[in-house]
């Protein structure tokens, strides 16, 4: 139990430290993060000094961060710089689309990399072709694959819409999905490389192990002792990889939804990033690494709950 | 390197991604690592030689011939100034090979420095040293530096510099691992007890054993610093024309994608084989070890 104990405390330092970091690059600005309003004439100087008090950016830095941090933990994120609605509102209602397009991609990912690995151990040819693509998967420019699948596939072809979620007035399962297609082909793109290569590894260690052997010697058949003895053994570090990697989708996302247009939180990023919507801004890093981290604390406690092996000996 | 070897296993939870990268790509990619350090080496000549080479001028404007189409006299076509791309193509090569090179030095520096602090030192040090760690790891990177160089505004050495500061983190935790696992060993126990100072130990007995793992980081770190450099231009926020990168004329292309899809296919397909190249020979080192031990 102290384990979980100490996971919590290491936790709860992180996402600390995460929003000290966080507060600190916002306030690197050169105006602070009322910025934007300094190269707008219309906007006197008065009328700047007088933001600045009523935002209290002319109160002391610990004192301006403790008083963001408390106000950010009771969920008051502040107000949208662009269009003055509250923070969490606006990403709020961007959720959806970040859950749909994510969460297939993950699926997508998944069911590949456990195709990819299962396979690869099995076959020596296979094995070699995923080695290499999997190379070449984790070199590839997300955005740049994006284009270029929006390329073939929307301009050249026209099998499939280059952007957006749905389109205007049609509101059909099939308009849905065929605007899902590309972006979630993207996303896991960057994902399946890595992870198909760490299943092969798993299960390869597993199939060193005794009980293979013991299995074998039984008469069991090559499938049924990958699938039935290997992979039973080599799910469980997979799925903690899968949720350790939390930080690279929402990378991976904020790229891919810029591409596709996709009407996500991370467009809202691309959106808060080009109006320099600092209160957006910092609330994506902070909900990000939070979730992360959150992510990270799951997947480490789930696994020391299931699988004694990764009990500290004392 | 049985060092290394055992060090992964005993400190498993730590390294866990490390040790993912490391096995990633296998031994069957790694026999191509020839011909990915004979195409660098090319691209670098090319790069440092550009303006020998090139018959344009990598600014050259010539509005009689906008957005052409790849040509015997125009071989990846030109853009909508009439510029040569293949021309812009290799003076982008030196900002983008550059920005990997440099900050990945930067990156592997920083990592080795603080994971062979946390690992020698232990105790408080080690996990303050570890939190910061995880708490830079747990923010997703690209948003990040998409941040920092929104509020910046770098140039390019700058922008080197916030590359390499969020690329340390991985190396830290190898070097760490290794660092705890090298420094209960006789060599350095027999070093300390001969009166050598912490400062030696370290640099002379504990940190060598982890250049292997230093030297495959810089690699893979090298791919991912191109890669970063080429997002945050392609989303606006890096290299800033008239300084031609690949990522910013990525930038440049993705609005006429359609009608001169060869402005966005050249430029990234270079992307691609250098990082892919880097990640090659990134692997292959990491071969080189496991096959030593």
């Amino acid at each position: 139990m102290s384990f979980a104990i100490r996971r919590v405390v290491q936790t709860f330092v992180v996402l600390l430290v995460v929003s000290v970091l966080v507060f600190a690059l916002i306030h690197a600005a050169p105006g602070g993060p009322v910025e934007m309003y300094l190269e707008n004439p219309n906007v006197r100087p008065e009328d700047i000094a007088r933001l600045r008090h009523q935002l209290g950016l002319d109160r002391p830095l610990p004192a301006q961060y403790v008083a963001w941090l408390a106000s950010f933990v009771r969920g008051d994120w502040g107000f949208s710089f662009s269009d003055g609605r509250p923070v969490i509102e606006r990403l709020v209602e961007r959720v959806p689309a970040t859950l749909e397009l994510v969460g297939t991609s993950t699926l997508l990912a998944v069911i590949a990399a456990l195709g990819a690995g299962v396979v690869s151990v099995k076959r020596r040819a296979v094995d070699r072709v995923t080695a290499i693509a999997s190379v070449a998967g984790i070199s590839l420019p997300v955005f740049w694959f994006g284009l270029v699948l929006q390329l073939l596939f929307a301009n050249a072809l026209g099998w499939l819409p280059s952007s957006g979620r749905s389109s205007f007035g049609d509101t059909s399962l099939v308009d849905r999905l065929s605007h899902l297609v590309l972006p979630a082909i993207v996303l896991a793109s960057a994902q399946v490389a890595g992870w198909s290569r760490y299943l092969r590894g798993s299960l390869r260690q597993a199939l060193a192990m005794q009980f293979t052997v013991a299995a074998r010697s039984r008469g069991a058949s090559e499938w049924r002792i990958i699938l039935r003895h290997a992979l039973r053994n080599a799910l469980l570090p997979f799925v903690t990889v899968v949720f350790l990697d939390a930080s690279i989708m929402a990378s991976g996302a904020v790229v891919t939804e810029s591409v596709f247009a996709w009407p996500g939180i991370g467009g809202l990023f691309n959106e808060a990033l080009a109006r320099r919507d600092y209160t957006v801004l910092m609330a994506f890093l902070m909900c990000g690494a939070t979730a992360v981290a959150l992510l990270n604390f799951v997947a480490d406690i789930a696994v020391h709950a299931i699988d004694p092996r990764t009990r500290p000996a004392t | 390197m049985t060092t290394s070897g055992i060090s992964r296993i005993a400190f498993a939870p730590d390294v866990r991604l490390s040790r993912r990268r490391r096995s990633m790509i296998g031994r069957a990619a790694s026999s191509g690592w020839m011909p990915a350090v004979s195409v660098l080496l090319l691209l670098l000549l090319l790069a440092v030689f550009a303006p020998l080479i090139t018959p344009y001028g990598f600014d050259a404007i010539d509005l009689a011939h906008r957005r052409e189409a790849p040509s015997l006299a125009h071989w990846f076509g030109t853009d909508e100034l009439g510029r040569d791309l293949l021309t812009r193509i290799l003076f982008g090569a030196r900002i983008s090979l550059s920005i990997g090179v440099i900050s990945a030095t930067m990156s592997v520096a920083i990592g080795t420095a603080i994971g062979g602090i946390a690992g020698y030192a232990g105790g408080w040090v080690d996990d303050a040293l570890m939190r910061l760690t995880d708490a830079i790891l747990s923010i997703p990177r690209l948003p990040l530096l998409m941040i920092a160089s929104a509020v910046l505004q770098p140039r390019v050495p700058l922008l080197i510099v916030l590359v390499g500061c969020v690329g340390w983190m991985e190396t830290a935790r190898v070097v760490r691992a290794d660092v705890q696992s090298i420094k209960s060993r006789d060599f350095v126990s027999a070093a300390r007890a001969m009166g050598a100072t912490p400062a030696r130990v370290v640099a002379r007995h504990v940190l060598p054993s982890a250049l292997p793992s230093a030297a495959s980081a810089t690699t893979i770190a090298v791919g991912r610093g191109i890669l970063l450099e080429s997002a945050l231009s392609f989303f606006g926020v890096g290299v800033q024309p008239p300084t031609a990168s690949w990522g910013n004329m990525l930038y440049q292309a993705q609005t006429t994608m359609s009608t001169e899809p060869w402005l966005g296919i050249f430029p990234g397909a270079f992307i691609f084989i250098t990082v892919l190249c880097f990640n090659v020979i990134g692997d292959a080192l990491v071969g080189e070890r496991t096959r030593a031990a």
